[in-house]
């Protein structure tokens, strides 16, 4: 989820949102080996208290500018620049949602960017797992070879393919087009590397099975290995919509009218606007938000495995 | 029908022969064990015989025809593997169900067999059960059901008891014993373990490092060993053996060692001389050894092992080597450190070729 400091000047309070998701994980998974440790009763409940004690205290740090947001967003400008700051909103302005989805037109960035997320998602899911598989199952010349090549991407940082890619994407008339947006992130070495890991974690016999079951690979791959391999794949899916969803530079540089634009810099543009003030603008990072914290809250067990995957045996 | 053989076979990884000229002609209906040390090449040639791996040279045959070019589905083999290979994501019920379903059965027919195979195994009740929530017995047991679900010509098991506790092992053992005898179908069956292999085989296939040593009944592979590698891994304790050259003392033809001349029958003394063998490995086992005051080997009494039923006396040669003799609990049971002397009937006795571990005479 490369958000660049450059980036993040660009996008304060999407940043913070983003900051609130990793938090919130990494409280999760703290939760998560916390209750795993088999240690004498006293002296586990004693460490248990403090914890939670610290849990209760990194959660609190992580939740409080999702508070502020969310509180910000209901108060009136003047309230905002009060010091010291109000932590409730006493009158609460439920029509900064209102404005910032019509006048702010959020409601057509947020498509755009559903449609472009999903579509990587879906994408990268389909040709990592076609990947992985070929290098977990199959045997082709030079799969050594190409697999380090595909490893090798991994360490390219986006900035350096950043403008062979947007001439790439210009020359083929792409600019200002979904193709654009979506395209480029179709397919990952990450996500080629993780479900090749996670295949060739399944035992060796049950390929064998198959066979003498009359097996071939696309229906292995689809009935045995893919059912098998889901918390890996549900993994690799979060991290694909959450780094798609929160792409700022790359669909700025190809996208120049409101048809395309994605929400996040529909969210700069909000904040800059005439028409907005600045409670507005945190309404729209709300608005922003709250897909992604849906999706968390559904997913949170398929993250978390995916995250501790390796760390905690079992 | 139900024949299997392999005529020639051969398979390397690399470096390693895994098979090599590998014959075997497992009959219909036969219960055969391949049985030999760990890495000697027993899952290899279960896995070339159902399709898994290509053999580099050799035929297959299946029923009455090579099946070398026919893909492991065709090939009316089942397969039990030894951690089961069940598939994890469904329920007991699929996962017998499934071998039938990818051969595009149509359901009705599916259930019914299903059913029965279920209740053959006594998984009626576990049949909405994930793997996971199973027993190790029970895994097996839905391991068993699928294969015998299709009623292939020919079962392939792979150590399917090696996961297995004691207990459940030998009731499993009775198990697969009974079940074999009801399908009527031929069986390959593969272990390192030779009391699975004693007890459960029509036919004994002893393996080592690749090659075949012996096929025999049990009782035939126990009583004469075609080599020395048979002679040792076969036998529990296992067979003594004493390494001399043929000497004669008195003008008898005997094999001599450092700790004593050991005499041999007029028959073995023809295959000794007609041999070329120049030293000569004695087999003796321990149930046929007996201690007292007279025989031709001197030992002292090393140690002395109860187990309940049988002992064990570990006794030392006078040149050091080690020697166990199995005697019953109504026996009298020697001193530790007690001079004795080691006694056995001439009949009773194995020679080999110590260069070649080829047995010498009958
Ligand atoms: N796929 C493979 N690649 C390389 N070497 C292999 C492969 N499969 C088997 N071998 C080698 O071939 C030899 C025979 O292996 P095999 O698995 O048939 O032994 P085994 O008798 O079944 O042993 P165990 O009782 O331990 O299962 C071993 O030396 C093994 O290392
Ligand atoms: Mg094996």
């Amino acid at each position: 989820m490369g958000t660049e400091p450059s980036v993040a000047a660009l996008a304060p309070g999407f940043t913070t949102a983003l900051f609130a998701v990793a938090g919130i994980v990494v409280v999760a998974v703290l939760l998560r080996v916390a209750s795993r440790h088999g240690t004498p009763l006293r002296r586990r409940r004693a460490t248990k208290v403090s914890r939670y004690l610290l849990l209760v205290v990194l959660g609190v740090i992580v939740l409080f500018p999702i508070y502020i947001t969310v509180v910000n967003s209901l108060l009136a400008p003047d309230q905002i620049a009060q010091r010291p700051p109000l932590l409730f909103p006493t009158h609460p302005e439920w029509s900064t949602y209102a404005t910032a989805w019509t006048s702010g037109h959020l409601g057509r960035y947020l498509m755009n960017s559903f449609i472009v997320t999903v579509a990587i998602v879906v994408g990268t899911l389909v040709t990592s797992i076609a990947a992985g598989y070929a290098f977990a199952f199959l045997e082709f010349p030079f799969k050594r070879t190409i697999f380090v090549v595909f490893l090798a991407t991994m360490m390219v940082p986006l900035e350096v393919t950043f403008f062979t890619n947007l001439q790439t994407v210009v020359s083929l008339g792409w600019y200002n087009s979904y193709l654009a947006l979506i395209v480029p992130f179709l397919a990952t070495g990450f996500g080629a590397f993780l479900m090749r890991q996670a295949f060739l974690g399944l035992p060796g016999e049950l390929r064998d099975a198959a066979k003498i079951d009359g097996l071939g690979h696309l229906r292995f791959m689809t009935r045995i290995a893919v059912p098998l391999a889901r918390p890996a794949i549900a993994a690799l899916g979060l991290f694909a919509f959450f780094s798609a969803f929160n792409q700022y530079l790359w669909p700025l540089i190809v996208t120049k009218n409101d048809q395309y634009r994605t929400v996040q810099i529909g969210l700069k543009i909000l904040s800059r606007s005439q028409i907005s003030t600045i409670n507005v603008t945190f309404a729209g990072i709300v608005l922003a938000f709250i897909p992604l914290f849906v999706l968390l809250l559904v997913f949170q067990k398929q993250l978390i495995r995916g995250l501790t995957a390796g760390a905690v045996k079992g | 029908m139900g024949q299997v053989a392999l005529r020639g076979v051969s398979k390397h990884f690399g470096a390693v022969e895994a098979v090599r000229d590998f014959d075997l002609e497992v009959e219909d209906q036969e219960f055969l064990v391949l049985l030999g040390p760990s890495g000697c090449g027993k899952s290899t040639v279960l896995r070339i015989i159902a399709g898994l791996e290509d053999p580099d040279r050799g035929t297959v045959v299946i029923g009455d025809r090579a099946v070398n070019d026919v893909e492991p589905k065709d090939r009316d083999i089942a397969m039990v593997f030894q951690n089961y290979a069940l598939y994890p994501h469904m329920t007991v019920g699929r996962n017998i169900d499934f071998p039938l379903k990818c051969r595009g059965m149509p359901k009705p027919e599916r259930a019914g067999l299903v059913a029965s195979a279920a209740e053959a195994l006594g998984l009626t009740t576990l049949l909405d059960r994930r793997p996971a929530q199973l027993s190790g017995g029970q895994r097996q047991r839905v391991a068993l059901a699928r294969a015998i679900v299709r009623r292939p010509q020919v079962f392939l098991m792979d150590e399917p008891l090696s996961n297995l506790d004691a207990k459940l092992r030998v009731q499993t053992r009775t198990e697969l014993i009974e079940l074999q005898r009801r399908l009527t179908t031929t069986f390959v069956y593969v272990t390192h373990d030779q009391i699975e292999g004693m007890t459960m085989a029509d036919r004994l296939a002893v393996m080592n490092e690749g090659a075949l040593e012996q096929v025999a009944p049990p009782a035939e592979v126990y009583a004469h060993p075609a080599s020395l590698f048979v002679a040792r891994f076969i036998g529990s304790p296992p067979m003594n053996t004493v390494t001399g050259t043929p000497a004669r003392l008195d003008g008898e033809l005997g094999i001599g060692t450092s700790g004593g001349q050991i005499p041999l029958s007029p028959a073995q003394r023809q295959a000794v001389e007609a041999s070329a063998a120049t030293t000569i490995a004695v087999g003796m086992r321990p149930e046929r050894l007996t201690i007292g005051t007279t025989g031709p080997l001197p030992a002292t009494v090393a140690v002395v092992e109860s187990l309940g039923a049988e002992h064990h006396v570990i006794c030392r040669l006078t040149d050091d080597q080690e020697v166990i003799v199995r005697i019953g609990t109504d026996a009298a049971v020697p001193e530790e450190g007690a001079a004795v002397r080691l006694d056995f009937g001439v009949e009773h006795l194995h020679l080999f070729d110590a260069t070649t571990g080829d047995r010498i005479g009958r």
